[in-house]
């Protein structure tokens, strides 16, 4: 019978050699890698990296620095807004319901547009208020849509690791007799964040990704110096710099956030 | 008020007929590029879990390059590098030049960013499904790829939906990258329209509404095909 397939007793003993299929992929790897290399050799120029080369270190650094501080003032927005998604006053949720979903529903790249060149147009308004010197600005414009952008995303992960603590904290934090307030900080909070951190770490690294769009609204962070750099040699190699350049970061970021959480649940570990 | 209509209306003097154009090629633009990261991502999300370590590592390699690279450096590179390599082929060879379009760069690009993300949907939806139900198939007589098509499949697709639903929202947003090498999407349209009649925050305004109507719609959809597949469970 066609039941009594050797298919079942194939488990038993998983194959020692590479099949043609994984030769092939990889084959394939180590073509674009050699290609490179014969690339790089032939193109490498040290001139191009006496030109631009500290032009790239800024670059990141504007970089690593938008996406730092507009991360932090997300932070402080995403507070409020976590907290009006939580609560009972239907107003206050749908507040904070409309604030995420605009930001999560539509493009970061339509939101910058909408700050640098459609604010410009209450020009005479920001003005009279003083915010002008703030709105004028493409830096502080792309800081002020990421940051807006990231705390609609904080929000819901802040929820999401808040309502992942069991309720029985909050009992047995207010049947010892403590405030509200040293419940939520010292007892909810510790435990949510070894539930958030991994979420906390995608979304830095979705910053870093997403910022390089304020390239476009003339930020020389890493990726607007990598179109300068471009524009100016038409040479290809400048992409694929600031190519390894993001991968870098990114990937260090994603070992150290690992290494982050296996200290952080070593109590959990048997 | 009257203004507004107008600069908003169709025809002539108004810009309603150029945006609901880019609204369509955004639409189209995901819509072709959804099936190509779907099937990508599937069978990058099989060469993970392959007992070929050579597979799984090339698999591995090619999704920590596409998710690490920030969307527009992956499109410029597309852009760039393909067009650039194409044009050294035809004067290597003397065939005739081919560039990709802007749309082409697009599909390509975002095709493979999905294609990453999505084989980790995959994965774990793949991890989600007792081994049990593979054994069962096979018990009975059915084949590899029968297994595969009418055990396996129908139950991923559900525990996927949700990450996958997720994952065309981004696609949906991120098509407006595209506007920057030239696609004339909403985004594209919203520029052009800002810049001659200088009512930026009108049109950029528009272009958020219609990009939020797209990914209301989206939710509708996805939230229908959930119900679809969940259509054999009991009621709650």
């Amino acid at each position: 019978m066609s039941g009594n397939t050797p298919v079942l007793a194939a488990p038993a003993a998983p194959p020692q050699k590479p099949k043609i299929a994984g030769i092939v992929a990889i084959g394939v790897w180590i073509a674009i890698a050699i290609a490179f290399v014969v690339y790089f050799a032939r193109a490498f120029d040290v001139t191009l990296i006496e030109r631009f080369g500290s032009a790239y270190l800024g670059g990141l650094w504007v970089t690593v620095s938008l996406v730092a501080i507009s991360f932090v003032f997300g932070a402080l927005v995403s507070l409020p807004v976590a907290l009006g998604r939580m609560a009972k006053n239907p107003i206050a949720r749908a507040l904070a319901f409309a604030f995420v979903y605009f930001f999560r529903g539509t493009p970061l790249i339509a939101q910058i547009f909408l700050v640098y060149y459609g604010f410009g147009q209450f020009h005479d308004f920001f003005e009279a208020i003083g915010m002008w010197w703030f709105f004028r600005e493409a830096w502080y414009c792309g800081l002020f849509s990421l940051a807006l952008n990231t705390a609609a995303y904080q929000a819901e992960i802040l929820r999401g690791a808040i309502e992942s603590v069991p309720k029985g904290q909050w009992e047995g934090g207010r049947s010892l007799g403590l405030s509200r307030q040293v419940i939520f900080f010292k007892v909810i909070v510790p435990q949510a964040m070894i539930v958030g951190l991994r979420p906390y770490a995608n979304e830095i690294i979705l910053m870093i990704k997403a910022s390089a769009i304020v390239a476009i609204i003339t930020v020389y962070d890493l990726f607007g110096v990598t179109r300068q750099a471009y524009s100016r040699t038409y040479d290809f190699q400048t992409y694929v710099w600031a190519a390894l350049l993001y991968l870098i970061v990114v990937e260090a970021l994603r070992h150290a956030t690992n290494w982050a959480e296996r200290r952080l649940t070593v109590h959990l570990k048997r | 008020m009257n203004d507004t209509l107008t600069l908003l209306g169709f025809g002539a003097t108004g810009w309603g007929d150029d945006l609901a154009r880019g609204v369509l090629v955004t639409v189209t633009l995901s819509l072709a590029t959804l099936p190509i990261g779907l099937c990508l991502g599937f069978f990058l999300s099989l060469a993970k879990q392959s007992e070929d370590y050579l597979l799984k590592l090339s698999a591995d390699i090619f999704t920590t390059i596409f998710r690490g690279l920030p969307e527009l450096l992956t499109l410029f590179l597309v852009y760039f590098g393909v067009n650039a390599a194409l044009k050294s082929v035809s004067e290597a060879t003397g065939l005739p030049g081919i560039a990709l379009s802007s749309f082409v760069c697009g599909m390509v690009a975002l095709g493979v960013v999905f294609s990453a993300f999505a084989s980790e949907v995959f994965l774990s939806a793949f991890r989600a499904i007792p081994h049990g139900q593979r054994e069962g198939g096979l018990a009975l007589g059915l084949g590899r790829a029968k297994v595969m098509l009418l055990v396996i499949l129908p139950q991923l697709i559900k525990i996927a939906l949700p990450g996958l639903g997720n994952l065309w929202m981004n696609l949906l947003k991120d098509t407006a990258l595209v506007s920057v090498i030239g696609l004339a999407d909403t985004l594209r349209q919203a520029q052009i329209a800002a810049r001659v009649s200088r009512e930026p925050f009108l049109f950029f305004g528009t272009a958020i509404v219609l990009y939020l109507v797209l990914t209301i719609l989206s939710s509708f959809v996805i939230g229908g095909i959930d119900r679809w597949t969940k259509r054999g469970e009991v009621a709650k």
